[in-house]
């Protein structure tokens, strides 16, 4: 990368700056003559007499000469206008395309940074470096050389022209300027050297929040979020001093700058008064000469501040990309190459003397020379300081050795592209990193090597002209991204099969099942899904009618009030579809409050609202705020207690009808939360229930238009797209208080889906559940999970696994060990487990201490001798 | 059976008898109501307890296993607490539950009642309460019963 913010730019659009100069330049004239018309109009046009004048053959007398004269301005005022309007555009253009350029660069850096460096730079200082700290660089890309060069030349004329009326004067005219080019740039530099610090301190800043972000957990635990806002505070004192510094200098230099401008004039005044006093100088030259300095003024102003603004950027950029300068950066190639090995896998990994150690640490493994076999089955153990972590990731080459050397076959290892390590060899670490989005894009994730070729790209055209202009990437994100082939299938639904295979061999596809059960169908799924569930829902139907069933369901019947259900659902009779009709918001709709209106049940919703309300109080007030039952068990949260107290005890003396609309509101939102077998209340009695079933036909009947898409009403002979594949199979609520219903109607659900074969259209539906930021939607468990399915599905040559099953308890450890050993059959398969008695599986057995080679053959061979195996067995 | 009878209930209850109404009914409304159908089991004996049951209906079978095979020996009714030890110290359920008919229950979970303990220091008091008189109880059955 460029070392100087000038050499980048130079670099990548010296073209474009010529051509900015050059506009500049052309724009000159006509702004001249702009200038100059005024005096034109009022000097001939409007003073003149000497009429009619000849103007290229045509008699023009003094209003029509105003008029062309007028005119003619007016056309340069546009001209002009347009001129700006232009160059403004450009630059802005240009600006933007270097930024994308340098933020493209950036993050490809932080892609071949090696594993070390992240523990030396963290997170919350990379992103403000390739957001925030570059962007000011975008602005000044467009001016870097046209600004200099245009107000230079500007200044140099009036230089010249002023020189030219008298060399005295002129001389005095620029006698400062020497002064102000020594002291200025020695003052900027305090300033400088201040930014460089602001910026260092603004990252660690970041890197601070970044901290606080992800130790939250341990803040709360410790009870330390005192001592991180002490931290934070003295970081904002830092940037406060920092800051207030910098602006008594930055701005002594502009006093400073301002006074000895001035400090010329007075030259003027006094010596070329005096000139002009004693016969040495004219009048008329000292006038001119004034005027012209006048005019000094301004170029110099603005190379004054294009000085400052250089100053800045040059340290934004220079401290930027010192940063991203490792020396030991991976070469691009390694990135981008495809692949330059065929056929099988060379049979072993060669390690000549190799040592790995970080910086000022002692080494993790040193002098190691052995061969590991790509095919096969190996177990690498060790304690805590054998280095056999690091052994482990140098095979996959997450790490690379920092002395001897790895060879695989005739390659060196280190050297490879990442198209073929990345592909035929797969790592698995204990904290695989879940990416956002569903869990379907996690599993193929290991797929997305390259866009799959596309003959039609025309839509693109621009996109990917413009992209490759600013050496960006022209792949299309939203292509295809999935590499069928190593997978091993043909096309998407063959991948989702397989999918789910792998999905039971490392036992997630339960869990996956069961977010699929309360997800929704795709609306673009095949028309005969739906109908395959409105028959899983006919025969849960009839099971739940056996005398042992009954009772845990109460089904959905459009004439019966479901004590199972809220009193939203039971209104709405059907789910509800966007935010219209969402249980925290239904009562503020004015159709919903109509309706109620009509069946005259406002009164009773106030009166039950009241008595929810005071029974809350009751329940609740003496419990401190923060408390899990708040948010487990009450309809109203600690910070309402107040208001609701004085809004029950108003209701209580004065009626509702003194309420002011927003108490009413608030009273009605209440009861719509209420399911009477779970709250027991014993509010919403007989009476009510009808008047609400009323409330749901007219509510039904009279939708307006314009909510029909809020809302997707049950139908007994319809699937409901926006209700759960549960809620659509149930077609009913499991009832409160039955011992074990959950249980039974889940294994009732889980019989009837496997009887008609739905099992994996449900699993489809669960793999697009979103996994939340970083899977943190997923327990530890399923992460890793994911991460062994992420690895399977891309059938490896050689799957290498590093405690990547820490959390798994023994009955699943042991399916997923078999699953695992059966799918890498034929194949290479390298596990460091966190338990060395799982190595007794395994064909050959490492065994590593103090980062060298202490025992290795077959686990009965090994274990049947004295050794750093069994002292491993021994303390497990 | 709404909110106020199961108070009602808890109040009939010397464990609970001295307790405030509305912890009472803060109680009776965070647990829950759980039926069971004659012949299902509320607990094992032997497992890890985590839930204690007050009856509200129906009758329940305390069944103890023996060398030679199953012996009930005591039948709870309406207002009867069961389970409750299990809860209060970590120790395996010490006898089965069964239901005898259909029987409705209010389930306290051990979650539950420790985080009203300590919330309300009272309640605590009233269960210490019962507890010393129990164990004052079964104290002088053990001396009367040593002086035979």
């Amino acid at each position: 990368m460029q070392r100087s913010i000038f050499s980048f730019i130079f670099r990548y659009s010296k073209r474009q700056q010529l051509y900015i100069l050059c506009i500049t330049v052309l724009s000159l004239p006509p702004l001249y003559y702009s200038l100059d018309l005024p005096k034109q109009i009022v000097n001939e046009a409007i003073g003149g007499s000497n009429f009619p004048q000849n103007l290229l053959g045509f008699e023009l007398n003094q209003v029509q000469f105003l008029l062309f004269l007028s005119f003619i301005f007016l056309g340069l005022v546009f001209v002009n206008g347009g001129f700006k309007y232009y160059i403004n555009v450009y630059k802005g253009r240009l600006g933007e395309r270097m930024l994308r350029r340098l933020r493209y660069e950036l993050y490809t850096r932080v892609l071949r940074f090696r594993l070390p460096r992240f523990k030396r730079m963290s997170q919350g200082e990379i992103i403000p470096m390739i957001t925030a700290e570059v962007e000011p660089l975008g602005g000044f890309t467009g001016d870097a050389f046209a600004l200099p060069a245009y107000q230079g030349g500007l200044l140099l004329t009036y230089i010249a022209f002023i020189f030219v009326q008298d060399p005295i004067l002129g001389a005095a005219s620029i006698s400062l300027y020497p002064i102000q080019g020594f002291i200025i740039p020695r003052l900027q530099k305090k300033v400088n050297a201040l930014a460089k610090r602001r910026v260092r301190n603004i990252r660690q800043l970041s890197d601070r929040i970044g901290e606080t972000v992800g130790g939250t957990p341990e803040i709360h635990a410790h009870d330390t979020a005192q001592y991180h806002l002490a931290d934070i505070s003295e970081r904002l004192a830092i940037n406060y001093d920092i800051r207030y510094e910098i602006y008594r200098r930055k701005f002594f230099i502009k006093f400073l700058n301002n006074f000895l401008n001035q400090l010329t004039p007075f030259f003027f005044y006094s010596i070329g008064g005096y000139l002009v006093i004693e016969g040495d100088l004219t009048f008329g030259a000292l006038v001119a000469v004034l005027a012209a300095y006048k005019d000094l003024a301004s170029p110099w102003k603005e190379l004054l501040t294009y000085y400052q603004m250089q100053a800045d950027v040059r340290i934004k950029y220079e401290q930027v990309v010192e940063q991203f300068q490792p020396a030991d950066i991976q070469p691009i190639e390694q990135l981008a190459e495809e692949p330059n090995m065929a056929g099988p896998l060379p049979a072993e990994w060669q390690f000549g003397n190799v040592a790995y150690a970080e910086e000022d640490s002692p080494p993790d493994i040193q002098g190691l020379s052995l061969s590991v076999p790509t095919k096969g089955t190996v177990a690498i153990l060790g304690d805590g300081s054998s280095g056999r972590e690091v052994f482990v990731q140098l095979l996959a080459r997450v790490l690379v050795p920092s002395n001897g050397k790895i060879t695989l076959g005739d390659h060196n290892y280190a050297d490879l592209p990442e198209s073929v390590t990345g592909r035929r060899i797969t790592f698995v670490g204990p904290h695989s990193y879940i990416f956002t989005g569903t869990l379907r894009d996690n599993v193929y994730y290991g797929l997305k090597h390259r866009e799959a070729d596309t003959d039609d790209q025309s839509e693109r055209r621009g996109r990917i002209a413009e992209a490759k202009y600013t050496g960006n990437s022209p792949s299309n994100i939203h292509g295809d991204w999935i590499d069928y082939e190593a997978a091993g299938v043909d096309s998407a639904e063959a991948l989702e099969r397989k999918a789910l295979e792998v999905l039971e061999d490392v036992s997630l596809a339960g869990d996956v099942y069961r977010f699929g059960l309360s997800g929704s169908l795709d609306t673009d799924a095949e028309p005969e899904t739906p109908k395959r569930f409105l028959e899983a829902r006919r025969q849960v139907g009839l099971r739940l009618a056996d005398p042992e069933m009954e009772g845990l369901v109460e089904l959905w019947d459009a004439d019966k009030y479901n004590l199972s259900a809220t009193l939203a659902e039971n209104l709405l009779f059907g789910t509800p579809v966007d935010d219209t009709f969402q249980l925290d918001t239904i009562a503020e709709n004015e159709y919903v409050q109509s309706i109620l209106e009509r069946v005259g049940l406002t009164e009773t919703f106030l009166d039950t609202g009241r008595k929810v309300a005071a029974t809350m109080l009751e329940l609740f007030a003496d419990l401190p705020p923060g408390h899990e039952f708040f948010d487990q068990f009450s309809f109203i949260s600690h910070d309402e207690l107040p208001e609701f107290q004085s809004l029950v005890t108003r209701a209580e003396k004065l009626g509702h009808d003194a309420l002011k609309p927003e108490d009413r509101m608030r009273l009605m939102s209440l009861p719509f939360k209420l399911i009477p077998t779970r709250h027991r209340l014993g509010v919403i009695d007989d009476e009510m229930q009808d008047k609400l079933l009323e409330a749901r036909r007219l509510f039904a009947k009279d939708l307006p238009e314009d909510l029909r898409d809020s809302v997707a009403f049950f139908d007994a002979h319809d699937y409901n797209e926006a209700a759960s594949l549960q809620d659509n199979i149930l077609f009913g609520k499991i009832k409160y208080g039955q011992s074990g219903a959950q249980a039974k109607v889940q294994a009732l659900l889980a019989e009837i889906i496997d009887g008609l074969d739905l099992r994996r259209t449900v699993i489809s539906v669960g793999l697009d559940r979103s996994v939340g930021v970083a899977g943190g939607r997923l327990s530890l468990i399923q992460r890793q999970k994911l991460a062994l399915a992420r690895a399977l599905l891309k059938r490896p040559d050689v799957l290498i696994l590093l405690d990547a099953t820490t959390s798994f308890d023994g009955g699943t450890l042991q399916h997923v060990h078999e699953a695992i050993m059966k799918s890498c059959e034929g194949r290479g398969l390298i596990w460091a487990p966190h338990r060395p008695s799982m190595a007794e599986a395994f064909g050959e057995v490492i065994v590593l201490k103090e980062g060298r080679l202490a025992q290795r053959g077959s686990y009965d061979e090994l274990t049947g001798k004295d050794g750093e195996l069994r002292r491993l067995l021994d303390n497990e | 059976m709404s909110l106020i009878e199961e108070v009602d209930l808890l109040k009939k209850i010397p464990l609970f008898a001295n307790i405030e109404v509305s912890k009472l009914k803060l109680l009776a409304f965070t647990s829950e109501r759980v039926k069971f159908a004659a012949g299902e089991t509320l607990f094992r004996q032997d497992d890890m307890g985590d839930a204690a049951y007050i009856i509200m209906d129906g009758e329940a079978d305390v069944v103890i296993d023996t060398d030679t095979g199953p012996v009930t020996v005591a039948t709870l009714h309406k207002n009867d607490f069961v389970g409750e030890i299990a809860i209060l110290c970590d120790v395996p359920r010490t006898a089965s539950v069964r239901a005898k008919s259909d029987l409705t229950t209010l389930m306290i979970t051990k979650d539950l009642f420790f985080r009203l303990i300590t919330e309300f220091p009272q309640m605590a008091v009233e269960i210490m309460r019962e507890l010393a008189l129990r164990l004052e109880k079964t104290t002088k059955a053990a001396v009367s019963r040593s002086n035979d």
